[in-house]
């Protein structure tokens, strides 16, 4: 089976290899798909902007197996392409392996980490996703109800498990006396794509008593909100603004500007800054979104609530612990 | 845990059982026959897509619920084409479906609705929605039995309710009916139903077209009754956990209703309890998700009772000259 794959993989990966311009940036996208509606999309859509800006060109491709990373990344960089940019954490590991071979080749991995000092020709980009999924916790916790609110997480990962920890913290801040369920879908990369698991997991946080459910999960998610919206609950988005899916079942969706991450890179082209990268409320790279869709949903009041805490993490005055600094969240165990 | 919660658990291991027991049915009728079938994965997927997109674009249910089934059977005619006329590989044809599936819906999706793979959600029309029973709400104040019967029994679509009623059918046409005879004799000596006058080839692709129209079932339940619209790969997997299922069960109707309630509730309860606390020691999550494959595993290794697949399993058949 697997061998299978990957066979077809390389085909694939060979395919791609024809016609290649020099020096166009190129961006490669996680499993989850060019077109999730989310994280991946967010990265597409900053390239599109890049494009439609400059006149520019680039290349894209989405991988299909774990084993055509590395071969997407290779293709890139021989052919020129510069610099590749790759969303996902699971692409920090390769590209520490692939970035020696490839000096002259900028590399970029949004969400991974690549140590600076070891491979000089790496930015990794990160999100401050806990200050943001603190937001959106003082936003679940003032427009719930019941004191009850669920978080449905992707793959069990250190990122996602800070998104948790943040939101439970916002939430905390709002009610300490909160109660918060906290799911994840699985443990395999097929957790990002499972929209009766996300349906299934959001019915059994309704029937514990939630009613705003967070949902982190790529189109997982897109099965939390849609069951959301048919039990005539609140749930929060992710990553991508995702307020329109459901007009008035989605409070608010907690932003990551990958697209603004994507786009800076490629204007930058080949004289891409390297080394690390963190992106946070003060640098606009996270935040909640605000639009027509839920404009009733989200009061004035809870608009000054959440704009005075942004302010007061931007100042320092609040701190948000970062679950991936220390694996534990104090306000959350999971 | 309570009555409620019990209830919850096993509502949600009904609603996770139905597409793995169609498919493991699909699987079942195919196997007896003597056709492995890999594809039930795919086949669940094509239908899925096409069930959602039909029910968009007409905005009737039931029209894509036969689109759906239409499209199975679709792949299911290439693989009776590539397995049975031309007598390849069935591993490697069902293998092909699989791939096929997964690339042709996202594709087509995009091509069709500019979505990235996905289909629009679907309003009140083009979903199957819950029926509840007679009486659900006069008999609920009743205790225990009450509930039971408005939550547990009442109020799932009418494709959990079809999926339940194939199984005695199932049954009953493999058991009963001379068409059930033939067919369970072409999985095990094809050459004395080839004696008997009576067509290999047909019963065989007769046999494909019932597990078509039980994967296209599954997919229109996953699509369009459990969610509304399809997202790629939105099968995640099930098709080969019906397979597992069907071996678990021993390739027997009734036991793979049982095998598949069995595997829906193992889904439940990891859903439900991230961790089990027994006590001396937590089960984490991830065991609970792989259960169903060391069942198999076990099954097979003939812990427990001999699992015999069909004798005429994976081989083509050849008439002798």
């Amino acid at each position: 089976m697997s061998f299978v794959r990957k066979t077809l993989g390389s085909v694939a990966a060979l395919a791609l290899s024809a016609g290649a311009a020099l020096a166009d940036p190129a961006l490669i996208y996680d499993l989850g798909g060019k077109f999730d509606k989310s994280f991946n999309e967010a990265a597409f859509n900053g390239a599109q902007r890049w494009a439609e800006e400059t006149g520019g060109e680039f290349r894209d491709i989405e991988i299909q197996s774990e084993a055509q990373r590395e071969q997407a990344l290779r293709r890139f960089a021989e052919n020129g392409f510069n610099p590749v940019v790759t969303t996902g954490f699971s692409y920090s590991t390769i590209i520490a392996n692939v970035a020696p071979d490839y000096p002259d080749t900028k590399f970029v991995t949004i969400d991974g980490y690549v140590d600076p000092e070891a491979h000089p020709n790496v930015l990794s980009i990160l999100f401050s996703e806990h200050e943001g999924s603190f937001l959106v916790g003082m936003l679940a916790a003032m427009a719930s109800e019941s004191g009850t609110v669920g978080f449905v997480g992707g793959m069990d990962i250190p990122l996602i498990r800070k998104f948790a920890c943040g939101y439970a913290q916002g939430v905390k801040a709002v009610n300490a006396d909160a109660t918060i369920i906290s799911n994840m879908t699985g443990t395999t990369p097929a957790a990002w794509n499972d929209p009766v698991k996300g349906s299934e997991l959001a019915k059994a946080q309704i029937s514990q008593g939630a009613d705003v459910i967070f949902a982190a999960a790529g189109g997982t998610g897109l099965g939390v909100l849609q069951t959301a919206a048919d039990e005539g609950i609140l749930s929060i988005g992710v990553d991508s603004n995702q307020n329109y899916l459901h007009p008035g079942s989605v409070l608010t969706s907690m932003l990551k500007r990958v697209d603004v991450a994507v786009y800076e890179a490629m204007s930058a082209g080949e004289e891409l800054e390297t080394g690390v990268q963190v992106l946070g409320l003060a640098e606009e790279g996270v935040g909640y979104a605000l639009d027509e869709n839920n404009a009733e949903l989200i009061g004035d009041e809870m608009q000054a609530a959440v704009n005075e805490a942004q302010a007061k993490i931007i100042d320092g005055e609040i701190t948000v612990h970062d679950y991936t600094s220390d694996d534990s969240c104090p306000a959350l165990t999971f | 845990m309570d009555l409620a919660t019990i209830l919850q658990v096993l509502d949600s291991t009904v609603r996770l059982a139905i597409p793995l027991l169609l498919a493991c049915l699909a699987g079942l009728f195919s196997e007896r026959s003597g056709i492995i079938d890999i594809g039930l994965e795919g086949k669940m997927l094509i239908a899925a897509f096409f069930s959602a997109a039909v029910a968009f674009a007409t905005g009737s249910v039931w029209l894509g619920m036969l689109a759906g089934i239409a499209a199975s059977m679709v792949l299911s005619a290439i693989h009776g084409l590539a397995s049975i006329t031309f007598r390849g590989n069935q591993l490697i044809s069902g293998v092909a479906l699989n791939f096929l599936a997964s690339g042709l819906t996202v594709m087509i999706a995009q091509v069709w609705f500019s979505e990235g793979g996905r289909t629009p959600s679907l309003m009140t029309g083009g979903r199957f929605s819950d029926i509840a029973l007679p009486f659900a709400e006069t008999l609920r104040p009743i205790p225990v039995l009450g509930p039971i019967y408005a939550e547990l029994i009442s109020g799932h679509s009418i494709l959990v309710y079809v999926g339940f009623l194939m199984v005695p059918l199932t049954w009953w046409v493999l058991q009963r009916t001379r068409f059930g005879l033939r067919l369970r004799a072409v999985g095990e000596a094809p050459e004395a139903v080839d004696t008997a006058g009576v067509s290999v080839a047909g019963l065989r692709f007769a046999a494909l077209a019932i597990a078509g129209l039980l994967c296209g079932l599954a997919g229109a339940y996953l699509a369009t009754g459990l969610q509304a619209g399809f997202v790629r790969e939105m099968t995640a997997g099930r098709g080969y956990i019906a397979l597992a299922a069907l071996i678990f069960a021993k390739w027997r109707p009734w036991y793979a209703l049982g095998a598949c309630l069995l595997f829906g509730f193992l889904q439940a309860i990891a859903l439900r309890y991230q961790n089990i606390d027994l006590g001396a020691f937590t089960v984490p999550v991830q065991v609970m998700d792989a259960l169903p494959y060391i069942l198999t595993v076990v099954i097979l290794a003939g812990f427990v009772g001999k699992a015999i697949p069909p004798r005429a399993g994976g081989q083509p058949y050849v008439k002798e000259r």
